[in-house]
């Protein structure tokens, strides 16, 4: 399985991380490299075997429905790059 | 010897008969850190005047607690409440958590106090604390060498006797590889033993905290502290948390040990197999039964970890978007920009680098033949050991297939730095406790045994690992440094 | 040219859970409250947080499932559906995707007098997202600010069949599934608050035709007027594509509701692709039948079943009975006042007419009405035992809505009790009709209307409140008599 650069350039669109050309054509090989590594697995038949979720067998962990107070917004907003009125700001949507 | 060379029990006992006081440890170790970090790295933020301050405080008032006045350290994945938390990236360089990791608030409760918070690969993801988006960490053995990674700053802090103890993570050898390169004991217990909560993840299946020390009951002690039960951490599980120090002894006569063949090829050094083989009859000697197994799908578990550990931090890391805290790119004019070239900024090349494999192995007509091929994988590995441990009490193989490398060696090379972890990631894969001590060097560097038990069995684990090391001396060695 | 073809339409309805606290922490769920100020580091994606799924949002969801006559899975899982949006804090929504608590479900719904089955594909538990808010409209704003108290509070995604062929049957599914909802008492179900939301899929298709159109998938409706309006014009629109020889494209639409059209939301290199996978923060759900049967226990009755019964114990039309059971609140208002005053058909006759034109006009919910089941009764009472003429009721009943005091005292207050006593009405009819000799040789001489001008007069000295049986039998009696 080789991966190209128009590959790379959706998948970085995906995971939206932007990628310089050169770290592209970078990516593009070292992804490759270790898909092809990881091309191993179909030696082995696993159309029999159920695939592994959890590995703990523990189901229905639950909280009850009891209200515990938010903390301060102050506390929250002590780290965020960017607050206005209560709000975090972002630059436009479109 | 002096104060930061003991073990936290030492040092435990030493305060307990008065023989010193909190300030005069605390002060030992900042002094110690501050005379041999500049070689070895390991701190990324030190707590200084605030531990110290706890220190006296403590002397002025003592409190009680099973760690009551003692430093330790933990790896900067460890959010911790008013303290720094970096992740060794740039993207949570300036970020201080408004709370504390469960394992954090436990260590607080038994009377802890924090010195200052470990280099890592960045996110935890490496095997060399190359990797942290700041500066490299070095091996106290050997300062041209790497310590391991991603914990590379706890074990390398341990081993250069900076600190007694340090908490760290490990989702595919994270803990036992570096403790193994550093000459320290290192212990990854089960999946579920010990609460995630306020541990930034990586991948979330496969992550597992867990501790670094100088020896195996130290082990046992902080284990003790800090399994249960967390009602913040859906995947801990409720179990009752024994005294693991009340199970350690040395007779461990009729003690059924298996040794895998795959771990004893593939790649694996030579004078590591010898160095284990010599364990192995040490063992024997001892009593227990020593026999050969097979573990038949060794070999894929690396690349099904690296498809299953990418693909869950993939989704993890989506979280860092410049949005709430965290670098942000303010250059940027509209939201997918504010994205894009946030994470550019913010991530280094291998958190990219998995990102990038974990979103492809997720997408759209390939997550079949990647991702859910692995999940299947992982039940063969999980079957492999299911079958060993239905008639043998332990597994004892090699924690590394190398002793550490030399820093910038593997750099160039991804595939060569991920088959660091060939030995330790099927651990995680079937999310068993496993540990690796000290059990000789080889050419002056340390070599790691890797222990691995029964899900939850970490009694026996602890036992057959103490055993080892009250029969040897290879965990009182020390790196010189140079200094003294 | 339209008559060709037929319009299919199925709901994918975003239902808010009523809970008092968010699906995976515990920060309040309350509507309206400051922006931001129910939000913990979990809500708010902060690193190192985890998920604690909150017991009565499956208890709910089971609840619902049980309403809209699904079947409830006995295992099942969340997954998280992986995008980027700045009201999304993980970069992922935790939902179910592959394994829904609930399938296979139906409505039935009335479609011009008869009864139509819609069938319902699933129900999924999932979180909601934040809220942007921004200075002016998406597209000219320079920036957005975002709110994050929405950000974790419990959906349910129930999502139909394509088994309606008209915005009318859209609706018509839209008002039984909230009535379901209000019912079980599993949410608000508050469009206006957006406690339920309604995304429809809409095609068309020549008649005749088996295979589905391409369809488009409208957001933004935000009444069931605009629901109504958006499915039409989008059905037309597509017909006239089809006309025209457009090839459509699957898309999704957004509905303009001042402009009336529903407009494109394609954004050109935005690539979808959600990279579903199981949450590992998360175990897995199992549900028993007992669990199932505990819930089922507590599910109140459903409005076709009270519907049935309105008519089978109490003998109402089905009109009546469709109208009484189109809420809790006026079922239980109809069988509170029934239980005081068990004419039926008059208590429903006074809630079709008086209450619900009194509530329209106040643009109240009858749960909000001032006036109770039990004063209702009470009026009634006084109408039956002669006390009040049903005139007089009326004016009663008005002043009971606005004030909210009992019909005795209101009657009391106003003076308004009705003369009944023979001897009283005696004297003013023989009065009445010794002062009109003319009329009075009318109505002799075989004129009917005359006798309503002498029944007026008398009213109109009694001020309305003579009994209008006594005044008839009397008149009767004393124009006979003076006759012979
Ligand atoms: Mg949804
Ligand atoms: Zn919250």
């Amino acid at each position: 399985m080789a991966i190209d650069i128009k590959e790379v350039e959706h998948i970085a669109l995906l995971a939206r991380i932007n990628i310089s050309e050169k770290e592209k054509a970078e990516f593009a090989e070292q992804m490759t490299q270790i898909l092809q590594y990881v091309e191993k697995l179909n030696e082995l038949n696993t159309n029999e075997v159920e695939p592994l979720y959890h590995i703990l067998p523990i189901y229905n962990v639950f909280r009850e429905d009891n209200v515990v107070e938010s903390p301060d917004r102050d506390e929250l907003f002590a780290n965020a790059p960017q607050h206005e009125d209560g709000y975090y700001k972002v630059p436009r949507i479109l | 010897m002096e104060l930061h060379e003991l073990t936290l029990q030492q040092l435990i006992k030493e305060l307990e008969e008065k023989k010193t006081n909190a300030q005069e440890i605390m002060t030992a170790i900042l002094n110690r850190i501050n005379a041999v970090d500049q070689k070895v790295k390991a701190f990324l933020t030190l707590n200084q005047e605030a531990a110290i301050e706890k220190a006296r405080e403590f002397d002025r008032q003592p409190w009680q607690g099973k760690i009551a006045g003692i430093p330790f350290a933990l790896k900067d994945n460890y959010c911790t409440k008013g303290v720094r938390t970096t992740c060794a990236s740039k993207m949570l360089e300036n970020f201080i958590p408004p709370y504390d990791a469960t394992l954090v608030k436990k260590l607080y409760a038994e009377g802890g106090i924090l010195t200052g918070k470990l280099n890592l690969d960045e996110f935890a993801m490496g095997s060399s604390t190359e990797l942290s988006a700041f500066f490299p960490s070095h091996n106290p053995w050997d300062l041209e060498r790497v310590p391991g990674g991603s914990s590379g700053g706890s074990a390398a802090a341990v081993a250069a006797d900076e600190i007694p103890f340090s908490l760290a993570s490990d989702t595919g050898g994270s803990i036992r590889q570096p403790a193994a390169y550093c000459g320290v004991v290192g212990l990854k217990p089960t999946y579920g033993r010990v609460s995630r909560w306020g541990i930034v993840a990586y991948a979330s299946s496969l992550d597992q905290a867990g501790v670094i020390t100088k020896d195996v009951s130290d082990a046992a002690l902080v284990l003790s502290i800090i399994a249960g039960y967390d009602p913040l951490e859906s995947t801990s599980v409720q179990m009752e948390v024994p005294d693991y120090t009340a199970f350690l002894n040395t007779d461990i006569k009729g003690l059924k040990i298996g040794y895998p063949k795959e771990y004893f090829q593939q790649g694996v050094d030579g004078k590591i197999t010898e160095t284990l083989k010599k364990a192995l009859l040490k063992y024997e000697e001892m009593g227990a039964h020593i026999e050969e197994v097979s573990l038949p799908h060794s070999e894929y578990a690396l690349p099904a970890y690296y498809i299953i550990g990418p693909a869950e931090a993939s989704s993890n890391m989506g979280k860092f978007d410049g949005v709430r805290y965290g670098l942000r790119d303010f250059s940027a004019d509209n939201v997918a920009d504010l994205f894009s070239l946030s994470r550019q900024a913010g991530f280094g090349p291998e958190v990219k680098r998995r990102i990038m494999l974990g979103t492809y192995a997720l997408s759209s007509g390939y997550y079949d033949a990647y991702y859910l091929k692995a999940l299947k994988v992982r039940r063969l590995i999980n079957d492999d050991f299911a079958k060993v441990f239905s008639s043998f009490d332990v597994i004892v193989a090699p924690t590394t297939p190398t002793t550490a490398f030399k820093i910038g060696e593997n750099t160039d090379d991804i595939l060569t730095a991920y088959m660091n972890d060939i030995l330790t990631v099927p651990i995680n894969m079937a999310g068993l406790p496993g540990i690796s001590i000290p059990c000789g060097l080889a050419d002056g560097l340390p070599v790691g045994m890797q222990i691995i038990g029964k899900p939850f069995a970490e009694t026996t684990l602890l036992k057959a690992a103490y055993a080892f090391e009250q029969a040897t001396d290879y965990h009182q060695l020390k790196p010189s440094l140079g200094v003294r | 040219m339209s008559n060709e073809f037929e319009t299919v339409v199925g709901l994918e309805v975003h239902v808010e859970l009523k809970t008092n606290t968010k699906i995976f922490c515990a920060c309040k769920t309350a509507f309206g409250a400051e922006p931001n100020t129910q939000v913990c580091p979990i809500c708010s994606g902060f690193p190192g947080m985890l998920p604690v799924l909150n017991k009565k949002v499956v208890e709910l969801a089971i609840k619902t499932g049980l309403a809209i006559n699904a079947e409830i899975a006995s295992y099942c899982k969340f997954d998280r559906k992986n995008y980027f949006y700045p009201d999304l804090p993980n970069a992922y929504q935790i939902s179910q995707f592959a394994l829904p608590i609930c399938t296979n479900g139906y409505l039935d719904i009335d479609v011009n007098g008869s009864q139509k089955r819609i069938r319902i594909n699933r129900a999924h538990m999932e979180e909601d997202a934040g809220k942007l808010v921004h200075d002016g409209t998406i597209t000219t704003t320079a920036f957005s600010l975002v709110d994050l108290n929405r950000t974790g509070v419990p959906l349910l995604e129930i999502v139909s069949e394509p088994d309606m062929r008209s915005a009318q049957e859209a609706r018509a599914y839209l008002e039984k599934l909230r009535s379901m909802l209000l019912f079980a008492q599993v949410s608000d179900a508050r469009m206006e608050e957006g406690s339920i939301r309604c995304d429809a899929n809409v095609s068309v298709r020549r008649k005749g035709e088996e295979k589905l159109g391409v369809r488009a998938e409208i957001k933004n409706l935000n009444s069931f007027k605009a629901m109504e309006k958006a499915i039409e014009y989008e059905a037309k629109r597509q017909m006239e594509a089809i006309e025209d020889g457009e090839t459509l494209i699957q898309e999704t639409r957004t509905w303009d509701d001042e402009k009336g059209v529903t407009r494109s939301m394609r954004n050109k290199e935005e690539a979808h692709d959600y990279r579903y996978y199981p949450d590992p923060d998360l175990p897995p759900i199992q549900i028993d039948a007992a669990w199932i049967e505990e819930i089922k226990a507590t599910l109140p009755e459903m409005p076709d079943a009270a519907k049935q019964r309105l008519q089978d114990q109490f003998g109402l039309p089905e009109y009546d009975a469709a109208i009484i059971t189109t809420s809790p609140h006026s079922l239980s208002f109809f069988d509170q006042c029934v239980a005081v005053f068990p004419e039926a058909k008059t208590v429903s006759n006074w809630m079709m007419g008086e209450l619900s034109r009194m509530l329209n006009q106040n643009n109240l919910e009858i749960q909000q009405c001032k006036i109770t089941p039990a004063m209702l009764a009470d009026l009634l009472k006084l109408i039956a035992d002669g006390t009040i003429s049903g005139k007089m009721a009326k004016s009663v009943f008005e002043k009971m809505f606005d004030s909210g005091n009992s019909a005795a005292q209101i009657i009391e207050e106003q003076g308004m009790v009705q003369i009944s006593d023979e001897d009283t009405l005696r004297k003013i009819i023989a009065e009445i009709i010794d002062n009109n000799p003319v009329v009075v040789a009318d109505y002799r001489s075989g004129k009917e209307k005359a006798r309503g001008f002498l029944v007026g007069q008398v009213m109109k000295a009694t001020k309305g409140q003579a009994n209008p049986n006594s005044v008839n039998k009397i008149l009767t009696e004393l124009l006979t008599k003076e006759g012979d």
